[in-house]
Order: C-alpha cells, then structure tokens, then sequence
C-alpha cells in the first residue's frame, strides 16, 4: 500500500510509471524505486523462497546489507531487490536456489 | 511541571512534560519572552516563569518531544486543550475530536476552536479544541471523528 | 584509478560534517557512499532533534542531511554515490564496486575517514525469517524513503529510542502498531518518546517478548510471552494476537569491517554496540591513515556522529598539514563541548564515561 499522503513528508511525488513482470504476471511500478518497493506497492512480500525448505522470504534490513530479498532480475541472481532501482520491462523471478540457477517457465 | 497563570483576561495552565534530564532546550529558544529556561547544562528540565508567560503557545509545536500542552478557561467558560498535532487527517475548525488521555482512552469528544501549522512550526500544527472541564487537564491527543 | 587527498567512507552525517570541514580548508575531499541518496540514516529520519540550537534542535533529519550535503556541494565535495567500497588495501587504497553496473575501482587516499555507521540487531525466534519479519530501521526506510506501508498489524519489539521513534512514525504513515515490547521491566527509550505513542493507544508491554511468529507465507499471528524477574519465560503466560508485521528493534552493532581490514584495533564496550576501532580524541584508530567517526566508532545518534565528523576531519586537517596545530586544538576544544553537552545526562553518561580515555590512546 502507497502512502500517498503524510502528516510530515506531504502528498507523494509521483515518478513515471512503469510496466515490469514478476513471475511473469505484468505489474505496475514506479521508475527509479526499489524492486522490493514496488512488489511491495502491490502487496507482494514473498520475494524468494530457501534454497532446502522452500520457505518464503521478503525484506528484512531494507538498506542492501542482509541479502534476504535477493532476487532473479533479467536472467541475473543475486540482485538485492531492496536496493535496485525498478526500470521498465523488467522480468523479475523469485530466486529459489542460492546460484540463482533455474529453469525459466 | 504546571503554572496556573492569571492574566488580565485570560486564565491558563501550561502543563511542561519533559521529567528527564535530556540535552534539549527548544522550548526556551521559542518563547519570545523568555519564559522557560533550560539554561546550561541543557539537560536541566525546563522552568515556566509565570510573570513572563503570555499563553501564546509557540513553545508547543517546538518542543520535539511535544511534551507541552495549555489548558485554558476563557470567560465565557468555555475550556480549552491546546496541543501539538502531526498526523493526518489534518484538523480545522469545527472539526469533532476524540479526546484521549495519555493511555490513549478516550475521555470524550471536543470541538477543534483552531488548528495552524504555519512554516515556523515546521509541520507540527498547534490545535486548540473546547472540551468539557472535567476532563480537558487529561487530555494528550485528539483524533478526528470519522462520519 | 581515481585519486584523492581524503577519502570518507559514508555520507551520513559523520561523513558529511567531515567532508564539509575538511573541505573549508581547501582539502580535496571525495564521499563515498553505497546508497543512492546521501545522508545515511537521516533520509528516514522524519522527527525532529533534541539537543540545542547548535546541535540542530527542532529541525528534522531529513532537512539536516539536505542542509549537510548542500553545504559539501557548495564547498567542491565529490561524492560517488551508488558505490560501495569493499576493501582496504595497504591504507591507502580502498576497492570500490558499483553494484548496479558491475563497474571496479579503485580510490587512492592519502587519508581515510570510516564513517559506515551501524547495522540493526537482529532477533532470532521461530518464525524471525517471515515475510513481514523486519528491523524497525527497514520499516521506517520502507515508510519514510519509499512511501510503501510494509504491513498494517504492527509489533515492535525493543522499547529503545528506535523502537518508540518507528513506532509514531508508523502511526503517522497510517499503521495499526498494536504494541510495543520490551523485555526488560523499564522502557529503553526516552520518556517524552513513549508518551507520544502511549497517548496514541499503543501499550508498552515490559517484561514481554516475542516467543515466534507464525504464518504460511508471512507473519499472521504472533505469540508473546512474558518473563519472570530472572528474564525466564514463565510457562503459561504465552498469548497469540494477530499481527501481519514485526519490528525488531534491539540495538545497532557498527559496521567496522573495513576497520578490521586496515588492521585498526578493537575493544569490545557493551553500552556502545560491542567491537569498536579503538580511537583518541581526533577519532585517529591505531591503523596508519586511518581514522573514524560516528556509529561504526560506537552507537550513539545522529548529532554525536555529526560533531565525531568534525573531530576526524581536524584530525585529518592537522596530520595532512593544512591547519596549525593551535587551530586545530582550539576547533577541536568548541566541537569537544558540543559533543560533551550531548552527552550530559543519564542517557549519555555511559557513553560519555566510554568514550573518555578508557577507549583513546
């Protein structure tokens, strides 16, 4: 949920909008803000899953520091989701293993 | 600490809540007459001179811990609470208010008399609301009746 | 190879005093900072200060960290934002990577100021890795510098400053904080900062804590507990509320890899976060070229890190040669004082007695 409104900061600034896809469902977002944002924007908070158990994971430090909302952007692993800006098209996926290594669908 | 202050035609309470001794000192720098003091070392708590207090209330939006409240009975017998406000929505007059204590149970209603949060107040809007007198001296936050 | 006279690593606000300082000297200063935005913490930071009017009073941080960086920039500071710097090398050299173009360097310095601040504790109980499972310090990014509410049903846990500042600025963002819980039998935190939430309805819930969060593919329940007066749980007291989102907020411990890289000594002070660069009264470590300021040289605040800033870029200063020894002494004694006030008084007094000789050289 955005907040669009705040008693200290004001109204939100909006920035251009953007289409991207995560697990291959089309979305929307805004340019520039972290990933983990604008998943979180559209009430997604599950961003991985572990790599035995399977157990979803999101956002924990929020700053780039802990790595727990790694993500798969554009083929690429590893991508700290909290600290990566959202541009336009991209291809989004969890990341199930810890190489990042999977078959897209 | 309190000062019961009686002026020509006003008569008003400053309730200061600042109990800790913390590096801090806006208060004294916002009263343009020199009514509080913190002096040095500025974890000294805050004194109200009551000869010098006009009720003018700058002291309230300044204070960062918004520890600061007036408790006014005008001559018309009307009371009224006049706190630091920042959240939303924002409040104007005529606005019906849930009074909360300082656990945050509502003690009644009241209506907002003033709301200004010009730029000095850097965002923290001063708000004055009538209230009954049994209940104004508990009250530390209002909230916005919602229709 | 990009070179430089002084180094900071991390625009906080230690970093940011310190580039401005250095620079009203003519030094030839370059920030380097991983995050987009400079300012370190005081970007989230929407409340206003404490302090007096030389210590920022009554401004927010937000506008703190615009003013700093302002001031740098007019002054000819250079700032590589977007760039983390991931090693020492030899003193002089620092490895830097940008992560979102895969770009290398190097910075060559003949001075290097630490200025990486803190990271939040974390705290481990069954369910701790559940979506909705964050640092106070995340929530408030996510609210404050993203605009995007993490959740609604909030629990902070940790009654410390943190945890009671995240807990208002919550409430403002138009979060549900449905408590806040500390272990110990006394809130943590400033009076004045539990009344704010307290008045709002949120209860301060002492000798409580979390037992686990549970949830399927993030927190919908979470089950508290409450202690005995040996910090043991006692058994029967659990009770399940439901919640979508906890905070944990337990404390800051500094981020001194790089410090432990260059060699510096430590010693561990529990009141200032744990392992801390051993430093004197310009904030010089043990290492050679290398000095440090703010939370990575002991947790403290905003506007301790701010002067520390100050005091290594003196440092600094009269080391490279660049100010008399008596100016910088006499800069040094107005910037002491400052640093001193702020740390009068109950709260401050561990870290004042820390940060006396028994951590300087």
């Amino acid at each position: 949920m955005r907040i669009m409104d705040h008693p200290v900061l004001g109204p939100m600034t909006p920035r251009r909008e953007v289409e991207f896809f995560f697990e291959g469902r089309k979305m929307k977002g805004m340019e520039g803000e972290p990933i983990a944002a604008a998943l979180m924007a559209m009430g997604i908070r599950v961003l991985r899953r572990s790599k035995w158990y399977g157990q979803p994971r999101g956002i924990f430090c929020a700053i780039g520091l802990c790595t727990d909302c790694m993500v798969v952007v554009d083929r690429v692993p590893n991508v700290r989701s909290c600290a990566t800006p959202l541009r336009e098209g991209m291809d989004i996926r969890m990341q199930l293993t810890s190489d990042g290594m999977r078959t897209l669908r | 600490m309190k000062l019961m202050v009686s002026k020509k035609t006003r008569k008003f309470e400053i309730i200061i809540e600042c109990p800790e001794e913390i590096p801090c000192n806006p208060c004294e720098e916002a009263c343009p007459r020199g009514a509080i003091s913190v002096g040095v070392p500025i974890t000294n708590l805050p004194v109200l001179d009551s000869a010098k207090c006009s009720g003018c209330g700058l002291c309230i939006p300044a204070c960062p811990g918004q520890a600061i409240f007036i408790f006014e009975e005008r001559e018309d017998g009307e009371t009224i609470v006049g706190l630091p406000y920042e959240m939303l929505p924002s409040l104007e007059k005529g606005n019906q208010v849930m009074l909360l204590d300082r656990n945050g149970v509502d003690v009644g209603t009241g209506e907002v008399v003033k709301a200004v949060s010009p730029p000095t107040y850097s965002r923290t809007a001063l708000v004055q609301v009538r209230c009954s007198p049994t209940v104004a001296r508990d009250v530390r936050a209002v909230k916005k009746v919602l229709k | 190879m990009i070179r430089t006279q002084v180094a900071i690593i991390g625009a906080g606000p230690a970093g940011l005093a310190a580039a401005v300082e250095l620079a009203q000297e003519q030094v030839d200063v370059l920030l380097i900072d991983e995050q987009e935005k400079p300012g370190g913490q005081l970007v989230k930071q929407i409340h206003k200060f404490f302090g007096s009017h030389k210590h920022y009073a009554g401004i927010r941080g937000i506008e703190i960290a615009d003013q700093l960086f302002s001031e740098a920039k007019a002054l000819g500071v250079k700032i590589l934002a977007n760039t983390a710097a991931y090693g020492l090398f030899g003193n002089r050299q620092i490895g830097i990577h940008k992560p979102h173009t895969y770009e290398l360097g190097i910075v060559e310095a003949d001075r290097i100021i630490l200025a990486t601040g803190a990271s939040e504790n974390p705290l481990w109980f069954p369910g701790w890795t559940l979506p909705g499972v964050m640092g106070a310090g995340a929530f408030q990014t996510m609210i404050n510098v993203h605009r995007v509410l993490p959740g609604k049903k909030v629990v902070i846990v940790g009654s410390g400053n943190v945890g009671l500042i995240v807990a208002f600025q919550a409430l403002q963002a138009g979060a549900d904080v449905l408590m806040i819980c500390e272990a110990l039998p006394w809130v943590g935190g400033y009076e004045v900062h539990a009344a704010k939430v307290q008045r709002q309805g949120v209860p301060i819930c002492l000798r409580t804590t979390i037992e686990r969060a549970l949830g399927q593919e993030g927190v919908e329940k979470i089950v508290l507990i409450r202690l005995d007066e040996h910090g043991k749980p006692i058994p029967g007291s659990a009770r399940e509320i439901e919640a979508d989102t906890v905070c944990i907020s337990v404390g800051l411990s500094p981020l001194a890899e790089l410090a432990w890289m260059a060699g510096c000594q430590f010693c561990y002070i529990d009141a200032m976060g744990g392992w801390i660069p051993v430093h004197d009264a310009w904030m010089k470590t043990t290492a050679e070229n290398i000095w440090v300021a703010g939370d990575v040289a002991g947790i403290e605040e905003a506007s301790t890190a701010i002067e520390e800033g100050r005091l290594a870029a003196l440092g600094v200063a009269l080391s490279l040669g660049v100010m008399r020894e008596e100016t910088a002494i006499d800069r040094r004694k107005e910037v002491t004082e400052r640093l001193t006030e702020l740390r009068m008084g109950p709260f401050g007094e561990t870290r004042r007695i820390a940060k006396d000789p028994l951590c300087s050289l």
